[in-house]
């Protein structure tokens, strides 16, 4: 009974989806898995967002693509991906032999772009989530239908219409109003939302007097964007009736605790992944021992606490 | 391997802002070839966030001591040059590609072309390949004679060692290329060089198509690994694989000098 018990305190439904925990790497920051796959079994992971993936391939941006700022990157990579064909037929392969639930990334150009990529993932059979990328600032429609809420709308709608898999929307901070967003993406009918992408940002070198990032701007990631994202999480899950994943600096397990406590039902890890490839598996057994050392029988029992009245 | 924690031996500045740290640990030479990189934790805390990418510059023959010279620059390089004896490193390593040793004729003539920072995992290929009874020059640029570094080392194993510095403070005055040029095409069969991308660039320009050459690169890199895709370079027309892009923390760091773009 106490060991069945330990076994599962981690695990959590997200939109459907059992999960052993609540951790996955995010997108962008771990390729499709294979370079870290060297480093530990992927199956310890409780999900797996894989890069964004587009319907036709995408070459990226010039370098640098990255910049290192205090406590953070910025990147500018620009959603390079071998196109959605491609991705199916070598990466989702690779990862199926893998006891992990994968989160497909999608970017588009136009809604029709969105559409056809999520709707070929859906029907591969091997992803078992979409994660629709409306928020990617480093290209140059990218961002557009994460920052107008009625674009949102028709755009969560149609892609749930073409799909028979849950539906995750990956909103922007680069927002006046994310919880507006939010709520466009439920009434538009998602299944769960991912916040936050990386916040729009810029260095200057200082010898040139020229952006470091070839492309200018680039979105900044890592523990310095973590309280915007905690704040975010809150506010959105406060009013949104929708499981959130939420991301944004997470490198330790005080982190995870911050994010599920505003109102996340699981998390993602990025940046962490660049400096600590073994962050992932480290965290869960981390998070695990904490239930267990604090006898909290499931992790969702800690999900919004920083807001609901205390149930006892 | 992949993840090691090996003990600083000695850290000790060589020449202006450069450092030679020596690392105790266990770093068996058929995976710590030449040309295979270091992705090194600096600091503890959040500042610098990213790892750095190093070359090796050597590993003694006990496989028990790898030595690393590093400028000590921004913030990260500044954390390390205060490093003390004893302390345990957090290393990813070895990554990347290595140098070919293995496919060179018997007794080839060998160019190794180094600029500043990337003089140093020129100086473990070519004690490997002179170990192979191969013949080397080494010529080595620098900005000026502060800056020269290994020049004694690299005459252990050298039949000749150019030095060459931008003003013209020590050796031969002006760049690699002007000791290239003063070797001539016609002394060696196999060139390797490593440095700044303006130096490999201008050997990519010098060097005839028929001649055997290869480049290290240096680039700016988030994970080191191959996932995160910001020190990519492009191939060259004719080189391209599947993919346009390459990583160069995973196709490379070392290129045939004309396979990709700079």
């Amino acid at each position: 009974m106490l060991k069945s018990l330990s076994v599962s305190r981690s695990e959590t439904t997200i939109a459907g989806i059992t999960m052993k925990n609540p951790i996955m790497p995010a997108s962008g920051c771990f390729g499709f898995g294979k370079e870290y796959a060297r480093f530990y079994d992927l199956s310890l992971l409780g999900g797996i967002a894989i890069k964004a993936t587009s319907l036709e391939p995408r070459e990226g941006n010039w370098t640098p693509r990255v910049a290192e700022t205090h406590a953070g990157m910025l990147n500018s990579i620009g959603l390079q991906n071998p196109g959605v064909e491609k991705v199916i037929e070598d990466e989702l392969e690779f990862l199926s032999k893998y006891d992990t639930k994968i989160f497909a990334n999608v970017a588009g150009h136009t809604l029709e772009d969105y559409v056809t990529t999520c709707k070929i993932l859906s029907e591969s059979g091997k992803v078992n989530a979409i994660e629709l990328n409306v928020s990617c600032p480093n290209v140059k429609d990218g961002i557009l239908f994460g920052s107008d809420e009625d674009s949102l709308e028709k755009l969560t709608s149609a892609v749930k219409n073409a799909i028979s898999i849950p539906l995750f929307i990956k909103l922007s901070p680069n927002v006046t109003n994310i919880v507006n967003m939010a709520k466009a993406c439920e009434r538009g009918g998602a299944d769960g939302l991912a916040l936050i992408n990386t916040l729009l940002g810029m260095r200057i070198d200082l010898k040139t007097k020229k952006p470091v990032l070839a492309r200018g701007s680039g979105g900044l990631s890592g523990p310095a964007i973590k309280p915007v994202a905690i704040r975010m999480v809150y506010e959105v899950s406060k009013v949104v009736n929708l499981p959130i994943v939420g991301m944004g600096g997470i490198q330790s397990l005080d982190d995870i605790l911050e994010f599920l406590y505003a109102g996340a039902s699981a998390v993602a890890i990025g940046t962490a992944n660049f400096v600590e490839p073994t962050v992932a598996p480290d965290l869960i057994a981390q998070l695990d021992k904490y239930l267990e050392d604090n006898n909290i029988n499931s992790v969702t029992e800690l999900v919004g606490l920083a807001w609901k009245e205390k149930v006892s | 391997m992949l993840k090691i924690h090996p003990k600083v031996k000695e850290n000790t500045e060589i020449a202006d802002a450069i450092y030679k740290l020596v690392l105790e640990g266990d770093f068996p030479q058929n995976e710590f070839k030449p040309g295979k990189f270091l992705h090194v934790k600096c600091s503890d805390g959040l500042d610098p966030l990213l790892r750095r990418p190093m070359s090796i510059c050597d590993i003694s023959d006990d496989a028990k001591s790898m030595t690393v010279l590093y400028r000590s620059e921004g913030r990260g390089t500044q954390l390390m040059s205060q490093w003390q004896a004893g302390r345990e490193v957090d290393i990813l390593a070895p990554l990347g590609n290595n140098f070919d040793l293995d496919n060179l004729e018997a007794g080839s003539k060998v160019v190794l072309v180094g600029g500043g920072i990337g003089v140093p995992p020129l100086y473990y290929l070519g004690r490997k390949l002179k170990e192979k009874g191969h013949e080397i020059v080494s010529i080595l640029g620098f900005n000026s004679s502060k800056d020269v570094f290994y020049e004694q080392e690299f005459s252990s194993f050298s039949e000749k060692v150019y030095i060459t510095t931008v003003d013209g403070t020590q050796g031969m005055k002006g760049f690699v290329t002007h000791a290239l040029a003063d070797l001539g095409e016609d002394n060696w069969d196999v060139l390797y060089s490593c440095g700044p991308t303006a130096m490999l660039k201008a050997l990519q320009g010098e060097v005839s198509a028929d001649k055997t050459a290869y480049m290290s690169l240096e680039e700016r890199m988030g994970c080191g690994v191959g996932a995160c895709l910001a020190c990519v370079c492009k191939y060259s027309e004719g080189f391209e694989r599947d993919k346009n892009y390459s990583r160069v923390c995973t196709e490379g760091p070392v290129y045939d000098i004309r396979e990709v773009q700079l």
